[in-house]
């Protein structure tokens, strides 16, 4: 009884929200433009949803790429950092230099270098970039995490570095990876989004591009509609993301 | 024949000052010896200066045993979460480039050994502290190591698995008679399960006497009862308490 409760609170608190956001429309005669009424909101989503369907799509598969790219590239240079502690000391600063540099800032750049006619290139490259950091620091961290025991026995059994890197450190940071990439897939939709903002009109027509649209057409409806698909988007992802973490820790600690 | 020598070794670490020295043991081939001491007084130290994972400062380390002739256990039972009992076992072997197959199966004639058949598959996360301390014996033994040091291995468990545990060790001692180190601050168990029982002043760790125990081993049953075994644990506890006055 109180699970079922527990689980349709969301739900009612939603409802509740929406009705007197019907009823403050109605009451108050608030223009469509400036605040539409719900109803008005779901006869956005229902009408035209192919072409909804595509955006999103379009916003999903960038990220996607994005996370796919931006998975082994981290993976890759998190590797070799964790070879040489020297090449760590050398990529440390830059590395955290290109993380605190907001997306925005840098899409401009990345536009230009993409080309005027491929701004789908520097999309992706934007949201691989956001995506890379938690992998990147997850992996770098997961590569020492190994018990020093362990790193001890391995010593003592004379490993040699590969073996040490394929059988023990990589194997330890799973934990570690799977946190990351949880982390970089919510990061890349976000990076998708704003890249696509800074990539202006036209060129990828996702989520962020029907939102700007429709904000140039005053269509607020259509605006919150997409609002509504991509904060659907990102708690599906999330909470796909999330049993995979679980069933990838339970494979690895077999429990 | 010395299995492995410490000659006036010492170790400094920096910013602690020095841990051990100067010290010296001689550790002959198929002897068991326990190295009794207060916290902090470098036993541990001892047991990674034998097993080569560290080097003194000063003296000299001689070891007869090569490259995987060595083994060690530690506190805890340091298996790989994401390996089988199996796999941790054979995990040594097949780093030594033994084939996996027959990695494999001295690995499961191994968890035979120290009681474990039937638990081949089971990650750590599902075995008890004592069988996954057990696993942890396994796959020291599965080289079948001249030199065997254990770092307070049973530190961890419960008073009746640790001497459950005690007993399989000699037994399995016994059998392949390797020499064995082990670290201890519990006398009992340094009596029960040494030949030889060393004991080491408070840090820096110099020996504060030497106890041979008398008796034959594996330790018949009742030995805990006997005078020999409550005389010499009455001078290994004088010479701990010995050892701890001097520096304080």
């Amino acid at each position: 009884m109180r699970r079922l409760l527990e689980a349709l609170a969301p739900f009612t608190l939603i409802t509740l929200l929406l009705v007197v956001w019907e009823a403050g429309c109605r009451i108050t005669g608030v223009p469509a433009y400036f605040l539409p009424p719900p109803s008005a909101v779901a006869v956005a989503l229902v009408t035209d949803p192919q072409s909804l369907i595509e955006a999103a799509w379009n916003t999903l598969s960038v990220a996607l790429v994005a996370l796919a790219i931006a998975s082994l590239s981290a993976l890759t240079i998190a590797m070799f950092v964790g070879l040489s502690p020297l090449l760590e000391k050398a990529v440390a600063p830059l590395a955290s230099t290109l993380q605190v540099t907001p997306v925005v800032a840098i899409a401009p750049l990345v536009l230009i270098w993409a080309g005027i006619d491929h701004p789908e290139r520097a999309v992706i490259a934007l949201a691989v970039l956001v995506a890379f950091f938690p992998i990147f620091s997850g992996a770098v961290t997961g590569l020492k995490s190994a018990d020093p025991d362990l790193e001890r026995l391995f010593d003592l059994y004379g490993a040699n570095r590969l073996q040490r890197v394929i059988r023990l450190r990589l194997p330890a940071s799973v934990p570690f990876l799977l946190e990351g990439h949880k982390v970089g897939a919510g990061l890349a939709i976000i990076g998708a989004v704003v890249a696509e903002f800074g990539a202006g009109s036209g060129g990828i027509r996702g989520l962020a591009w029907r939102i700007l649209d429709a904000s140039n057409k005053l269509q607020t409806a259509r605006m919150i509609a997409a609002l509504v698909v991509l904060g659907i988007m990102g708690v599906a992802l999330h909470a796909l993301l999330d049993r995979l973490e679980r069933a990838g820790m339970t494979w690895w600690r077999g429990r | 024949m010395s299995v492995a020598v410490l000659d006036r070794v010492e170790v400094d670490y920096p910013g602690r000052g020095r841990a051990l020295g100067p010290f010296s043991l001689n550790l002959a081939s198929g002897g068991i010896t326990a190295l009794v001491g207060p916290s902090g007084c470098g036993k541990s130290t001892a047991l990674r200066l034998l097993a080569g994972l560290e080097g003194p400062t000063r003296g000299t380390v001689q070891r007869a045993a090569g490259r995987g002739e060595t083994s060690v256990v530690f506190q805890a039972a340091t298996l790989a979460p994401w390996l089988t009992a199996e796999a941790n076992v054979a995990l040594p072997l097949e780093l030594s480039g033994m084939p996996r197959a027959e990695a494999r199966a001295k690995a499961v004639a191994a968890l035979g050994r120290v009681g474990l058949k039937g638990a081949e598959r089971a990650r750590p996360a599902q075995l008890s502290g004592g069988m996954a301390m057990r696993a942890s014996l396994a796959r020291a033994l599965v080289t079948e190591p001249r030199l065997l040091l254990l770092d307070e291995p049973f530190a961890a468990l419960d008073e009746i698995t640790r001497r459950t545990l005690a007993d399989d060790v000699l037994d399995l001692w016994a059998q392949t008679r390797p020499a064995i180190v082990f670290v201890t601050h519990n006398v009992e168990e340094a009596v029960y399960m040494a030949d030889r029982v060393v004991v080491i002043s408070r840090g820096p760790g110099t020996i504060a006497g030497e106890i041979r125990i008398d008796a034959p081993l594996p330790r018949p049953a009742g030995f805990r009862v006997t005078a020999t075994f409550r005389e010499a644990s009455e001078a290994v506890s004088s010479l701990l308490a010995k050892g701890s006055e001097v520096a304080a």
